[in-house]
């Protein structure tokens, strides 16, 4: 295509052509694979436009607007019904998916750290323990640990009317996890108010500690001070309104236990399975990190005097961290991803409620690009985020 | 401008859609060239499509699938199987990934305007309820569910009228939902719910696979019309025809009284009406003028029967699901199957 291009090399041969420059054939090189890249880009995207126009397929998404006329067992945090509209199913799917991986990613997290951890320890039964388990839940298929869960924990627990009673008014059959709720009475909005003022104080004392530590080489009891705070204030300004708190416990009706809230036995699966299976990886990879800090880091630690705790906290861990943050963000997005599975036990995230949309209006392309555009940003904000927390754990060169 | 923001959007999901492409008219040639006919059915409900003990395809669906190969063909066996879960059957059909879906869809408008096609109905059905009546002993009745979980599947129009039907009747329900009849099944049987509910066939069938079948009934109520066909793709209507007058065929060979035993015989009748259904008038098209050849409902009588006998032998009193004929008797036994004039 580009053959007019070429012009014979004359004479003249004190001047390079333009085509040996090494700099111009890349960027010639570079023009041609773009272009190229357009060209089909463009031709999929006329070609399926056209295909779908004949097949009477596509027409927009003016459909979400739509009634949507089901039901979906789950949904928090939304006043969802079958009156609502797919968008609205959509934002329910997309809010469970955001739960799921949310609170996976915590406890995936921090299983992950006390295992990684308990496999350097030096206790015999815990290193032996602990490998066992990475080496259990990092080879088996995730939908088979989801499954596991399911059918073989969660399935057999008792039927509703032999529920299985746990302290505090909680429930336990399989139907899932039922517990009281809360009912704030007036006057409790005064502990959420010290509650505020608590993590505010907090950082004070922190930060003042800080400053008297660096100036005088005295600490402080950050920790404890800040225990008392956030739990002792509350506790006090609720004291003063005479306790305006009553419980929505859950009791037997006809079917089920009735009132309270629950945890299905579906989340709970999706949740167990996705943090049991991530945590063994990132029990690795935090394995990895702790043994990449070299030797001599700690025993210089020692060396100037500081004891095992402090040695951990202020030497290994920080400087583990940085090797532990990049591939860490890639089982996030793992985990998050992996949570489309959870179709297979009838958990309602992003993926089965438009699986059930795309089923009732058809509009399979629509709905495919939805998936791809939500799973597409939730994985780029994931990942943005851990860049910022990696840039932020940083080694700072002065 | 919507169309702008879709051009936009595709760029990421045009890749997925490339098998759009291969859809297209003219099914009937397309079928011819390839040499059978690939048949979208259940992924497993007895009676309608499952595997049999010899692991061939047996059921009442199946043999609709056969009657259209045998139709085509004047050979039942040039017919592949895909099993459909209910989420997926619709968008194989889109794509071409089959050519006809016979997998007990119920017809509805927005189906039916959303690029699809139904020829016919080929059974007439309604969505009930059944429960465990030796765990809920005191019911007898769907209007006292209220507060109960539901089983159901995922995709289906069963979903939406219950649904409606908790909501006008004002009662709680808690929905659980999976996307294959299979999980939907291990899942009422092993307690996760109170209530499956399904289409009425759909569930007689359910029941004998439970463990234990007898602790298991159907409750009375009927809270739907579920009118159950093939479907194939809009704007094919010389495909629409082959599929919609096999069914036809089968009614009208029931009607006649010609059956998989007799059809060789008959062939030699003197009745004007079976000669002209069976092709032996002189100079005929009806077959022909149909894309196919003159002897087909010969052929499709011979490889699975009549409408009749379809019904008996894969639900009917000659199977363990003994659903009785009901609406799906000829109408001029007081059933709704009524088929147009083949001539």
């Amino acid at each position: 295509m580009a053959s007019q291009d070429i012009t014979p090399v004359g004479a003249d041969s004190a001047k390079v052509s333009l085509l040996n420059d090494p700099r111009i054939r890349g960027y010639i090189y570079q023009a041609v694979v773009l272009a190229v890249i357009f060209g089909v880009g463009y031709w999929v995207v006329n070609n399926t436009i056209a295909n779908l126009q004949r097949a009477h397929l596509a027409s927009g998404f003016g459909f979400l607007d739509g009634r949507s006329g089901f039901d979906i067992s789950s949904h928090p945090f939304t006043n969802y019904s079958s009156d609502s509209t797919y968008i609205t199913a959509l934002y329910v799917g997309f809010l469970n998916t955001l739960l799921v991986a949310v609170a996976g990613i915590i406890t995936a997290t921090f299983l992950g750290f006390i295992i990684g951890v308990g496999r350097l320890s030096h206790n015999w039964l815990i290193r032996k323990l602990c490998t066992v388990y990475v080496e259990v839940f990092r080879n088996i298929p995730p939908l088979l640990v989801i499954f596991f869960w399911y059918s073989g924990v969660l399935a057999i627990l008792p039927q509703a009317r032999q529920s299985i009673a746990l302290p505090f008014s909680t429930y336990l059959n399989n139907r899932g996890f039922f517990f009281p709720v809360p009912v704030f009475g007036e006057g409790a909005w005064l502990a959420g108010v010290a509650f505020v003022v608590a993590l505010i104080g907090t950082f004070f004392v922190r930060r003042w500690a800080y400053k008297r530590q660096m100036a005088t080489g005295q600490q402080f009891p950050v920790l404890w001070t800040a225990a008392a705070l956030i739990i002792g204030l509350p506790l006090l300004a609720f004291g003063l309104k005479g306790f305006p708190l009553t419980f929505d416990r859950p009791v037997l009706g006809a079917f089920n236990l009735s009132g309270g809230s629950l945890v299905g036995p579906e989340f709970m699966s999706l949740y167990l399975a996705l943090s049991f299976y991530t945590a063994s990886f990132i029990a690795e990879i935090v394995r990895s990190g702790i043994r990449g800090v070299g030797r001599g880091q700690s025993e210089a630690a020692h060396a100037l005097g500081l004891r095992a705790g402090t040695t951990t906290r202020l030497v290994v861990v920080p400087q583990a961290m940085r090797i532990i943050i990049p591939p860490l963000s890639s089982q996030y997005l793992n985990l998050t991803k992996n949570s489309s599975l959870a179709v297979a036990v009838g958990y309602p995230d992003l993926f089965a409620v438009g699986g059930t949309i795309l089923n009732q209006t058809g509009r399979s392309i629509e709905v495919v690009a939805i998936f791809i555009i939500v799973y597409l940003s939730l994985s780029v904000a994931t990942s943005l985020f851990m860049n910022w927390f990696n840039a932020k754990m940083a080694l700072v060169e002065r | 401008m919507k169309n702008l923001v879709l051009k936009s959007v595709l760029g990421a999901s045009a890749l997925v859609l490339l098998a759009t492409a291969a859809a297209s008219a003219g099914t009937l040639d397309d079928v011819k060239k390839k040499g059978f006919v690939q048949c979208g059915v259940n992924t497993g409900l007895a009676g309608f499509a499952a595997p049999n003990d010899k692991g061939e395809w047996s059921g009442f669906d199946v043999d609709y699938c056969r009657a259209v190969a045998a139709a085509v063909f004047g050979d039942a066996t040039k017919v592949k199987f895909t099993p459909l879960s209910a989420k997926d059957r619709l968008p194989a059909l889109q794509s071409g990934e089959i050519d006809v879906l016979i997998r007990n869809t119920t017809w509805t408008l927005s189906r039916d305007t959303q690029g699809f096609d139904f020829p016919g109905v080929n059974y007439y059905d309604g969505q009930g309820f059944m429960i465990n009546s030796k765990k809920l002993s005191g019911i007898n009745s769907a209007l006292q569910l209220s507060g109960a979980s539901v089983c159901v599947q995922a995709g289906t129009t069963t979903e939406l009228n219950l649904a409606d039907y908790f909501k006008a009747n004002k009662m709680q329900y808690n929905p659980v939902v999976f996307e294959k009849l299979e999980e939907v099944n291990a899942a009422y049987d092993a307690g996760r719910c109170d209530v499956y509910t399904t289409d009425q066939s759909g569930l007689y069938a359910i029941r004998l696979t439970l463990s234990a079948p007898d602790d298991h009934v159907v409750l009375p109520e009927i809270i739907s019309k579920e009118p159950l066909g093939p479907v194939v793709r809009q704007g094919d209507s010389q495909w629409a025809d082959v599929v919609r007058w096999t069914h036809f065929a089968l009614l009208t060979a029931e009607e006649l009284g010609i059956t998989k035993a007799n059809v060789e015989e008959l062939t030699k009748s003197d009745s004007p009406e079976i000669k002209r259904v069976l092709g032996q008038e002189a100079n005929t098209k009806l077959g022909t003028d149909l894309g196919l050849t003159n002897d087909w409902v010969v052929n499709i009588v011979k490889a699975v029967g009549n409408y009749g006998e379809l019904f008996e032998s894969n639900v009917g009193a000659g199977s363990k699901l003994k659903i009785a004929r009901g609406i799906n008797a000829q109408w001029s036994k007081g059933g709704l199957q009524y088929a147009m004039p083949i001539r």
